[in-house]
Formats: structure tokens, C-alpha cells, sequence
């Protein structure tokens, strides 16, 4: 197709990933680089019956007319991705400089924001990904073995988790699991502790937040699956049958080659999709002992009057710097395959 | 053996099905109860009789949730905000979309390569850190709050995964058909308007689903752009949240779900085969 043809037909796509994709990037990293104006503080001379007090106030006027004349604040360099919310390089170097060995270095990093996000957005995406794709390979086999008849109704509900809406799937599990709901309330009968919630204990919210990713991401791998388990081809099958292998060798030697390619694709999907969690964070009101990044930018941005732009562009750069690099393998390997080919 | 693994598949089976279903079966159930009884501390089985509902309001069931939220929050507001919004994204995304996917699959330029890969890393962008780099534009430019910036903004964004998709389906179509009505005179729009387009619906319908989903289930861009006023229903949830425990409304949120999720339980039904052939679009061509 002639190149000009080509940009008539793709420029308004374009344009759109244009302006509201690549453009915010751009300036969300501009962003980053100023911090909100301080408050403009007057002091003013009250005098009463007897004496006079001096008093320092914020200038409301003052402090809205700054803003307006300057809305992206005041220029600050890099120094928002090194504060204490961020990078936090002092408090970083002050932990290494003197710490009770590597337990107690995990201890202290995890108390810094940017860090207690980092660590719950990593442990997040690899606990998910392999046990939502090891749990839909699982149902696929199964479901792979039942009649035909009963096929269509299992696979309706086991779509339910993957396209309900993110929010309502974890206030579903949320209302279920918390201390008044089915669930939380007969565990605590059944252990006779009145104290074992999951808002209560950090752990208990790690696992609740974790099984609530594997349950809506498990069915998108069991769909890829599955499709992949029809196309397996049958004279493999019956041969290795022939030759004695039994049903695990089968799935080991013969299915998992031939679903191989999909696994890749599947992994690098959820990658994508666990590392920007963050329904599940509101849903289940974790934010006191689990937050993500995408969480830790809705969290800056919140605020209803002092909105931290700053703040919160830093951490979102921070967060596009993350994805560049998991994607990475990625990228390297589709040039290749694309450059082949070419050539 | 073999008997052994078929039961232990089925027994699995099972019980995945009441994980993966129970769950909105018993919100279902639940949301026409009174909080007393969802959120029973004694014991669960009220919320099965509905003890404290009967002694509150005379009845098994009660609708005073959806009352609540419908009625007297105004969700049916949120929900007419919705129908425009998902309305609005999936036909816009499926015209650009398709155009631009056309160009893609009859290119074989590098350059189209570039996009399709600029594309997958822009998918990968989670939506907040977008809306970061949104929010002070829209207030200085006076854009915020209203329902055409948020269409805008999901159309954009629902563009990578739409390209990605549509960009899939054409290329299974063969390059001949348009080529030979090419030959015949047409130039290359009308040979798209009259040899591609009577044959691109099935994927076309395909991709509109996950487009509509897209716009339907997003919290993040919804939740930040839009206005008190113009809210859709899930970030209508989402600010239920902030204020029914304080108010001891927790019923009207447990509503609100319930109806917000109908019509992705419709959709499912209706759409089961495309939504997994869609699934595995991508996948099986690797």
C-alpha cells in the first residue's frame, strides 16, 4: 500500500494515540519536574482590648491567584523522584548504611511509600500470573473432558470472573471475605477468633487481594488454553497412548509443546494486566496494608483541592519506566522475528 | 486410572464452578436483604431466611437497596451516562479502528511494524498514569468533567488493544479480494468500502465487544475525568463506597452491583462464542 494511502487511512488512530497517549507521557514527565506552590502565608496584627498578637495565616487569595498564574507550580528538577514518597535516596542510603541484616532492610524499605507499592505491584504480578495461568491450564484439561453438552453452561460462569467489571468483582469477593460477610465471619466461628479479619492482618490482605487475581485471571488462561487444546493433533495422542505413556507423560510431552507459544503470549497479557492493579486495592479498602503503584497515582491525584501533580507524575514516569522494562523481551524478540521476515 | 483422573477432573470442575459463580449468586440473593442479614455477624443462614429482614420489613425480600440507589442516589442518572459513554466509545473506536487495522494488515512497510509495536507498549500503559498526565490540561483548558472529554479519552485509549485485534482479523482476509476489485478500477477506499467491508463484520462485532467492555469497566479514567454529575455507574460505586459506611447504606452499594452487572451477564450469554473466539484471537496467531 503507498505510504500515503497507508496515513490516510491509519491518521486518525493515530492522532488519538497521539494526542491522549503519547502526549500525556510527555507531560506527565514535564510534570514530574515541579512541585505545588507552597501556601502563601501573611502575617497580620490582631489587637484586642488589651493587647496585640501576631498571627500568620495562609493568603487564600494569594495562594489561588500563584496558582492560576503558574498551574504546574514551582520548578523543583528532580528532586520529587528523590523525596521521601519516591526514591526516597536519603532514607535508602541511611537504611543500607546501618541496618540488622537483609530481614531488617526489607522491614524498613517497606515502610517507605514508593518502595510498599513497588514490593505488593511485583509480588502481585508474579504470584498472579503463574497461578492464574497454572489454574485456567487446570480447568481447560478439565473442561476439555466432559461431554459436550455441559461445555457451553461451564464455560459461561467460568467467564464471569475475567468480564465482570474489576471494581464489582472485588466488592463481590470483598463482601464475602470481610469480617461481616459469609466467609470471614464463619472463619471466625470456625477458628473462635473474633480478631482474625483481613482488614486486620497485612497478611490475610496480601492473600486476599492475591486470590482475587487469580480468580478473574485464571479464566482468560483457561479460554487461551482450551482454544489450544482443540488443535492439538489426535494421531500424536494416540501414538504416544500406543507407545504406553500415560496421561500425565501425554500433557507433558505432547500438550505442553504443542501450547508452548501460547503460554508466552498468555504470560506476557497478564503481565501487562497485573502490573497496573488497582480496582482491587479500592474495592477491597487495602490501602492500609497493601497499595500499588497505579494506587499510589489515583491516591496523589485524589484530593479534592491540593491535587500533588507532581508527585504523582513522578511516580506515574516511574511506573512507565517499569512496564518499558518487563516489556523489553518482548520488543527485542518481535524485531528479530520481524527483521526475518523482512530479510 | 483412568476413572480415578475423570473423577478427580469433574470434582475440580465443580469446584471451580461454585468459586467462579457462587460468588454473584449469593450478591444476588443478598442485595434484597437488609444489611443486618448480608452482612450477618451470627450467622449466614439469615441471610438465607432473611430473619432480620422479615422482622424489619415484613417481608423475605425487600428492594429498599435498589430504592435507595436508583431512587434516592440517583444511579439511574449513572446509568443513562453509561449507555451514552459505551455507546458513544465503541462506535467511534470501531471507525477508526477499522481503518487504521485495514492499513496496518496491507502494509508492510517497517513503519507500520512501528506502530503495531508502539501500539503494544501504549497497551501496556496502565490508565492512571495517562490520566495523571491529563488532569491539569483538561482544568486549565476548561475540559474536565464532561462526558465527550472522558469518550474521547477511552476512544484513545482503547485504540492500541483495537488495531491489535482488527489489524488480526484482516490479515486473515485474503489481500485478493481487494486487490482484484483494485484491478477492476476501484481505488484502494473503494475497494475497501465494497470488496472488505461486506465481509469484516464477524470480527468487527468481535472487537466492538471487548471495545464496549473496555469503556463499561474502566474505573480509573471514569473515576478521575468525570464530574459528580456526569458519573458513570462504576465510579458511581466507587464514590457508594466513601459514604454508605458511615450512613449505614452498605445495601445501596450491594444494589448497585448487582444491577451494573446485568448487562455484562447478558452480554456473556448472548455473546459467549464471540467473546471466546475473541479471547483467543490474538493468541493462536501468536
Amino acid at each position: 500500500m503507498p505510504t500515503g494511502t497507508f496515513f490516510r487511512f491509519v491518521l486518525p488512530s493515530l492522532v488519538a494515540m497521539a494526542l491522549f497517549i503519547a502526549l500525556p507521557i510527555g507531560s506527565v514527565t514535564v510534570q514530574s519536574l515541579f512541585v505545588q506552590h507552597e501556601k502563601v502565608l501573611v502575617t497580620v496584627e490582631t489587637c484586642g482590648p488589651f493587647n496585640c498578637t501576631e498571627e500568620t495565616r495562609v493568603d487564600a487569595a494569594a495562594t489561588a491567584a500563584l496558582k492560576e498564574a503558574e498551574p504546574l507550580g514551582r520548578f523543583a528538577g528532580l528532586a520529587t523522584y528523590f523525596n521521601r514518597n519516591h526514591l526516597a535516596s536519603d532514607e535508602v542510603r541511611a537504611i543500607l548504611a546501618d541496618n540488622d541484616g537483609p530481614a531488617d532492610i526489607a522491614r524498613r524499605l517497606y515502610n517507605l511509600p514508593f518502595y510498599k507499592a513497588l514490593a505488593f505491584t511485583l509480588a502481585y504480578t508474579f504470584v498472579v500470573t503463574p497461578a492464574g495461568m497454572l489454574l485456567g491450564f487446570t480447568i481447560a484439561l478439565a473442561v476439555n473432558a466432559i461431554p459436550k453438552l455441559l461445555k457451553g453452561p461451564v464455560i459461561f460462569f467460568s467467564l464471569l470472573p475475567l468480564i465482570v467489571t474489576p471494581l464489582i468483582g472485588s466488592l463481590v469477593l470483598y463482601w464475602m471475605l470481610n469480617a461481616d460477610g459469609i466467609l470471614g465471619a464463619t472463619l471466625q466461628r470456625v477458628f473462635d477468633d473474633p480478631d482474625l479479619s483481613i482488614a486486620a492482618s497485612p497478611a490475610l490482605t496480601w492473600l486476599a487481594l492475591m486470590f482475587y487475581g487469580t480468580w478473574s485471571m485464571a479464566p482468560f488462561s483457561f479460554v487461551v488454553f482450551y482454544a489450544g487444546l482443540q488443535s492439538v493433533p489426535s494421531d500424536t495422542l494416540e501414538s504416544a497412548m500406543i507407545d504406553g505413556a500415560s496421561r500425565l507423560d501425554r500433557v507433558r510431552f505432547v500438550v505442553l509443546p504443542h501450547l508452548a507459544p501460547l503460554v508466552t503470549f498468555v504470560a506476557l497479557v497478564q503481565i501487562m494486566d497485573n502490573f497496573r492493579v488497582f480496582e482491587p486495592i479500592v474495592g477491597f479498602a487495602a490501602e492500609a496494608h497493601a497499595t500499588s503503584l497505579s494506587w499510589a497515582i489515583f491516591n496523589d491525584l485524589r484530593g479534592q483541592s491540593d491535587q500533588l501533580f507532581g508527585s504523582a507524575a513522578a511516580t506515574s514516569v516511574l511506573t512507565v519506566l517499569g512496564v518499558v522494562v518487563l516489556l523489553m523481551p518482548v520488543l527485542v524478540r518481535a524485531w528479530g522475528e520481524h527483521r526475518r521476515k523482512a530479510a | 486410572m483412568k476413572r480415578f483422573a475423570a473423577v478427580g477432573g469433574a470434582a475440580f470442575l465443580l469446584l471451580w464452578l461454585v468459586v467462579a459463580a457462587f460468588p454473584f449468586l449469593w450478591t444476588v440473593w443478598g442485595s434484597f436483604k437488609v444489611e443486618a442479614d448480608f452482612f450477618s455477624r451470627e450467622h449466614w443462614m439469615n441471610a438465607v431466611f432473611g430473619i432480620k429482614t422479615v422482622q424489619q420489613t415484613g417481608d423475605a425480600f425487600t428492594a429498599d437497596g435498589y430504592r435507595g440507589a436508583w431512587i434516592e442516589r440517583e444511579f439511574w442518572r449513572s446509568a443513562v451516562n453509561t449507555a451514552i459513554v459505551t455507546v458513544a466509545v465503541t462506535t467511534i473506536s470501531l471507525v477508526l479502528g477499522t481503518l487504521g487495522g485495514y492499513a496496518l494488515a496491507r502494509s508492510a512497510r517497517d513503519y507500520a511494524f512501528w506502530i503495531l509495536i508502539a501500539a503494544l507498549v501504549f497497551r501496556a500503559m496502565p490508565h492512571i498514569t495517562l490520566v495523571s498526565g491529563y488532569l491539569l490540561p483538561f482544568f486549565e483548558l476548561n475540559l474536565w468533567g464532561t462526558l465527550p472529554t472522558t469518550i474521547v479519552v477511552l476512544v484513545a485509549i482503547n485504540q492500541p488493544f483495537t488495531l491489535w485485534m482488527l489489524h488480526g482479523f484482516f490479515v486473515s482476509i485474503p489481500k485478493d479480494l481487494d486487490e482484484s476489485a483494485m484491478v477492476d478500477g476501484c481505488t484502494r477506499f473503494e475497494a475497501f468500502r465494497l470488496a472488505v467491508v461486506p465481509v469484516m463484520w464477524p470480527g468487527v462485532i468481535t472487537t466492538g465487544l471487548f471495545s464496549f467492555l473496555l469503556a463499561y469497566n474502566d474505573f480509573a479514567v471514569t473515576a478521575m475525568l468525570l464530574s459528580q454529575d456526569n458519573q458513570t455507574m462504576v465510579p458511581k460505586i466507587g464514590s457508594f463506597l466513601g459514604t454508605v459506611n458511615q450512613e449505614g447504606t452498605v445495601m445501596y452499594a450491594v444494589a448497585a452491583v448487582v444491577s451494573a452487572t446485568v448487562p455484562v451477564f447478558l452480554l456473556v450469554m448472548v455473546f459467549q462464542r464471540r467473546i471466546v473466539s475473541g479471547l483467543t484471537a490474538g493468541a493462536v496467531k501468536g
